[in-house]
């Protein structure tokens, strides 16, 4: 077993983990904090995958961006979700989660037995790839790849990105503010 | 190396617990949680298949998207949930069940 693949086992490890760990407590500031770990662990997986840029995007938007601003509307939402939380009962597993639970199971079942049929190792393109040396090495140099691709093959789907992205900083600012009484 | 197969499990894995934090949580901001963990998901496939493509960069850059999509997703869903605390006082999703003018 190489290191590689020593640290993917690893990290996939806390990633799961502490996924469940943030599915199964019931206080929602600890839930938040541990979504932190799950991200990270992350962003460490898609070093491994041998994208360097999207795991520190995955570092600068979501652990900068989406859960300050998650910590900030806890904050701001006040007592009652504290109180409303605190009223649940503590059993582990309950009956009115076990649909839930049944469900995610047999999704999971169905994935994985998805994943074993389709067998991605073995993919047509993907063993083409690797023939015409089209997979990304280990010691190669990709953001500056990723940038001029950017601007040049993927230049409108940029675009339309920028453009969604600007609708839905006016709409949030618009949704949040204070109600004027008329 | 590490297999594609090993990276869909593991998204696989986190798939599911995001659909079971959807499915039974009873706070809206856990529901959003479950949301993003789905979305991670899905972005660690993109991840894992766009190593297979050093040229055109297509995975890593639709990942990219991805993320940002999943913020402003954030952003607008957090400001609605802050409306619906303001106009119910919960923010359990089961207890929001008529319409604002009320």
């Amino acid at each position: 077993m190489s290191l590689a693949q020593g640290l993917f086992y690893l990290m996939s490890f806390i990633a799961v983990a502490s996924a469940l760990f943030v599915a199964a407590t019931k206080n929602l500031v600890r839930a938040i904090f541990l979504f932190f770990i799950t991200l990270f662990a992350l962003a460490g997986l898609y070093v491994l995958a041998l994208a360097d840029f999207i795991a520190i995007t995955q570092i600068v938007i979501y652990v900068g961006g989406i859960l300050v601003l998650i910590l900030f509307a806890f904050m701001l939402s006040g007592r009652e979700t504290l109180n409303t939380l605190g009223q649940q009962n503590n059993k582990l597993i309950t009956v009115s989660k076990l649909p839930a639970l049944l469900l995610a199971a047999l999704f999971l079942i169905v994935l994985i037995n998805m994943i074993t049929t389709a067998g991605p190792d073995n993919l047509v393109w993907i063993k083409k790839s690797v023939q015409l040396k089209n997979d990304i090495q280990a010691n190669a140099a990709m953001t500056e790849n990723i940038g001029i691709n950017l601007m040049t093959r993927y230049l409108l789907p940029f675009e339309a990105i920028s453009i969604l992205l600007m609708i839905a900083l006016i709409g949030a600012a618009h949704l949040s503010r204070k109600e004027q009484r008329i | 190396m590490i297999s594609p197969t090993d990276f869909m499990v593991v998204s696989a894995v986190l798939f599911c617990i995001g659909l079971y934090m959807i499915v039974s949580k009873r706070n809206a901001i856990q529901v959003l949680i479950g949301i993003e963990l789905m979305l991670n998901g899905a972005i660690l496939n993109l991840v894992a298949f766009g190593k297979y493509d050093r040229f055109n960069n297509g995975g890593q850059i639709f990942a990219l998207f991805a993320i940002v999509l999943a913020a402003a997703t954030t952003a607008v869903a957090l400001a609605i949930i802050l409306n619906v605390y303001r106009q119910y006082k919960t923010i359990d999703p089961g207890k929001v069940n008529n319409l604002g003018d009320q």
